[in-house]
């Protein structure tokens, strides 16, 4: 090998890889966004994108037929949720003459690169989900409002998803297409094959753990390798421990994360954590889901999107799946019925270079994405996903989904999750996961110092300008 | 200063003499060493790359420096902090001092365990040996993979699902561990590192040896035949004449190592983001710039601790290496 030519690459190879990593936020920051928008070459050179409120525009109406072009970013990559997409997509262009152009992404990996997506050339319109984190983007001004179509579809819509879509300044930016709630699902034949019944209190839930334990079977199936399904199981027990108006406090800063009520969730969790999947951190939900369909685990607390696991897996058998609401601890917020439901939300890009001139196009599918009909067929294609518009046509719901709109209808507080109700970079991978994971890693521990903990790591975050 | 110069630009005219010889028509009274044309295609190879490297490293680097010191998340102004960046880091960020202490364990790993291992393949593959090619191609195929495939084939390799993963499913069906209580090789915190540790050196152990394995093809036979006549045999001819002769490979090796281990990144972050007990340095700037977090003045200040890291063996290297010229 010649001496000068190695010499010369592996100074290169120094240099760059020391340098490469300081650099890295920037490059990859570039990068990333580039390739998250494969399809988003600017058309026309537009540099002034549509934001404020804009109320004398007039929304288009879908029954004319559009012309130009609309790019939309989404982030539904599962197979059953593409074809919804695609179904939508040519209903959307059977209406209008307008076939949109989609760039789907990886549902992961599209929350990991959102800030250079949106910050850089982003499409027209994007899948997001409601709640904080939908303020977060659009304080930045990263998001256009949408006022004018909301005024009128919102009353096809519940409060509630009104208020999940109102940005800081009052303007709406976003039409809520989706949600799905949070529930213990369980096989009914297992439970009917083995006596059991539904626990409704804390104590029965124990017991039942217990049961399951000595029947060779893994009471609670949980998977944290991607670090949020385990705030699920926070979201819940603090609601129940403490109540709507505190979890929502701690989630935005208000209360604080040292307060003996989250050691007191601490505790209560603690009791669960006997009862997983052994090697929970090393799985995904859906290997974990895998274990309730194989009928090796008894319960598995999860959203309702599950059920795309049990379509995908064992096709056809999605009938022998039920849920029940996470049992209730026995005290004053029992009847709050509290739990998490996500919102799935479209919202309109500030800074794709094409929206001056696709915003009618763009408006158009914010108001065809608003109708029951829209929705529906999204549901078609994957049943966890529950239409959020009033004139949806509920007789096409199985079972399942209209006891989970049963579920959801009863609850007088909704939440969105903690990585939707709190701010972005203190949800991330080595914020709250990381917490979490280093709970369950010794959930019989003092959790002072890791409280503490928590809070610091809150303290330190950038100002939040909202 | 003035020798340093001289010594830069030695080779140029060497080129160009070399290159004019085969080219009667040179007119000869302009005796300058250098052509118009030379001179641009000077300019053009040493300034181009002169540009890229200053712009898109160094000037990107300082960029890293002045934005550690913000708490900048991507979009609107500069707001200074300070040192709160730096303090939080070293106080208080849990992440922080488990990811260092990460980072030195991959050194030390790839350096006691690694790196020898890639030098003692070289060693046996440089023997005449039947098939030797075969070998080769099977150590050195984990470097041809991309690391996103090297990082899945280990997912694989330690699933924990009864029936999925290789590695506890040959443990209990070979009944070494009974099947209930196989590790988690991935989600334990305190084995997953040295799993990922494994999976890092089945890559690392192939490149090191064929880089060490090119170096050896390279050393004059009749070193080797000298030895042996007097009387050395294989272990004395490795220790006291093959390994001296390969001081410059040997230098290259250990900046690779090193470079490697600093900036250990994909495997970690294909498993799980790099958490629970998988910190790197490279997985907590990712985390914190590029992610939906968007930290990223924060993310830059580990960046910056980074590189202060990587100057040391980086500065190691080039004084031994202007030494070594300067003799």
């Amino acid at each position: 090998m010649d001496d000068q030519v190695t010499r010369r690459e592996v100074l290169k190879k120094g240099l760059i890889g020391a340098a490469g990593l300081t650099v890295l936020p920037t490059v990859l920051a570039a990068c990333s966004s580039t390739t998250a928008t494969p399809t988003a070459a600017p058309a026309t050179p537009v540099v002034t994108p549509a934001t404020g409120p804009t109320p004398t525009a007039a929304p288009a109406t879908p029954a004319g037929q559009l012309t130009g072009t609309l790019k939309i970013g989404s982030n539904h990559s599962d197979a059953s949720e593409l074809s919804g997409m695609k179904a939508i997509n040519a209903a959307f262009a059977a209406a209008t003459g307008l076939a949109p152009t989609m760039n789907t992404v990886d549902h992961n990996t599209f929350q990991d690169q959102i800030n250079s997506y949106l910050g850089g050339t982003p499409d027209d319109a994007f899948t997001w989900f409601s709640g904080f984190r939908m303020r977060f983007f659009a304080s930045k001004g990263l998001a256009t409002n949408i006022d004018d179509v909301w005024a009128t579809a919102k009353s096809n819509y519940t409060a509630g998803f009104a208020t999940s879509v109102t940005g800081d300044d009052q303007h709406v930016y976003g039409i809520p297409v989706d949600y799905y709630p949070w529930c213990v699902f369980y096989r009914p034949s297992v439970f009917t094959a083995k006596g059991y019944t539904v626990p409704a209190t804390w104590t029965d839930f124990i017991a039942l753990c217990n049961k399951m334990k000595t029947d060779g079977l893994t009471p609670i199936a949980f998977s944290d390798k991607d670090g949020w399904p385990a705030m699920g199981t926070f979201d819940i027990l603090d609601l129940r421990l403490n109540g709507y108006d505190f979890h929502i406090g701690l989630m935005t800063g208000a209360n604080k994360w040292t307060d003996p009520k989250v050691t007191a969730v601490f505790k209560q969790w603690a009791q669960l954590v006997p009862f997983y999947t052994s090697g929970y951190a090393g799985l995904t939900w859906q290997q974990a889901c895998d274990t309730l369909i194989s009928k090796k685990a008894g319960m598995f607390f999860l959203g309702l999107f599950l059920t795309g696991e049990f379509s995908t897996v064992e096709k056809g058998t999605v009938t022998d799946v039920d849920f029940f609401p996470f049992p209730t601890l026995g005290n004053s917020y029992d009847a709050e019925a509290a739990l998490d439901a996500p919102i799935d939300i479209w919202m309109v890009s500030a800074k794709s270079p094409s929206l001056a001139a696709d915003l009618a196009n763009v408006k158009a599918y914010m108001s065809f994405w608003a109708k029951g009909s829209t929705q529906v067929l999204m549901y078609k294609a994957n049943n966890g996903f529950i239409p959020t518009a009033n004139d949806a046509d509920t007789t096409q719901y199985d079972p399942l989904t209209q006891k989970a709109v049963k579920i959801v209808s009863a609850a007088q507080k909704i939440t969105q999750f903690m990585d939707r109700d709190t701010r972005p970079d203190f949800a991330g991978a080595n914020g709250m996961q990381s917490f979490l994971l280093s709970f369950l890693k010794n959930p019989t521990q003092d959790t002072t110092a890791l409280q503490a903990s928590i809070q610091k790591f809150w303290d330190a975050l950038p100002a939040y300008a909202g | 200063m003035s020798e340093v110069e001289h010594k830069a630009l030695t080779p140029a005219p060497a080129v160009a003499a070399g290159a004019g010889v085969p080219v009667p028509k040179r007119r000869p009274r302009h005796y300058s060493v250098l052509t118009r044309r030379d001179k641009v295609l000077l300019a053009v190879m040493v300034g181009v790359p002169l540009f890229i490297f200053v712009v898109l490293i160094w000037a990107m680097a300082l960029v890293s420096v002045v934005l550690s010191f913000t708490d900048w998340q991507g979009i609107g102004p500069l707001n200074f902090v300070g040192l709160q960046n730096y303090t939080y880091l070293f106080q208080s960020y849990p992440a922080f001092w488990p990811a260092l202490s990460h980072n030195l364990l991959w050194l030390l790993f790839f350096v006691c365990f690694a790196t020898p291992m890639g030098i003692l393949l070289a060693v046996c593959l440089d023997r005449p040996l039947r098939g030797s090619w075969i070998y080769q191609s099977i150590f050195f195929t984990p470097v041809v993979l991309s690391l996103a495939v090297v990082g899945f084939i280990w997912e694989l390799q330690y699933s924990p699902i009864a029936g999925n993963g290789f590695i506890d499913s040959l443990l209990s069906g070979t009944g070494l561990v009974s099947a209930n209580s196989t590790p988690d090789w991935l989600g334990d915190p305190s084995i997953n590192i040295w799993a990922v540790l494994v999976a890092a050196s089945w890559r690392h152990i192939g490149y090191i040896m064929v880089l060490y394995l090119a170096g050896l093809k390279s050393v004059d036979p009749s070193l080797r035949e000298a030895a042996a006549i007097d009387g050395a045999n294989e272990r004395q001819t490795f220790f006291h004449v093959v390994f001296p002769v390969m001081a410059p490979i040997n230098v290259v090796i250990v900046v690779v190592t090193v470079i490697e281990s600093l900036r250990a990144f994909d495997i970690a972050y294909i498993i799980n983001h790099g958490k629970n007990g998988l910190e790197l340095l490279s997985t907590l700037i990712t985390n914190n710039s590029i992610s939906e977090a968007s930290l990223i003045g924060f993310g830059s200040a580990i960046a910056v601790v980074l590189l202060v890291i990587s100057l040391v063996p980086i500065v190691l290297y080039l004084t031994r290496v202007m030494r070594s010229e300067e003799q």
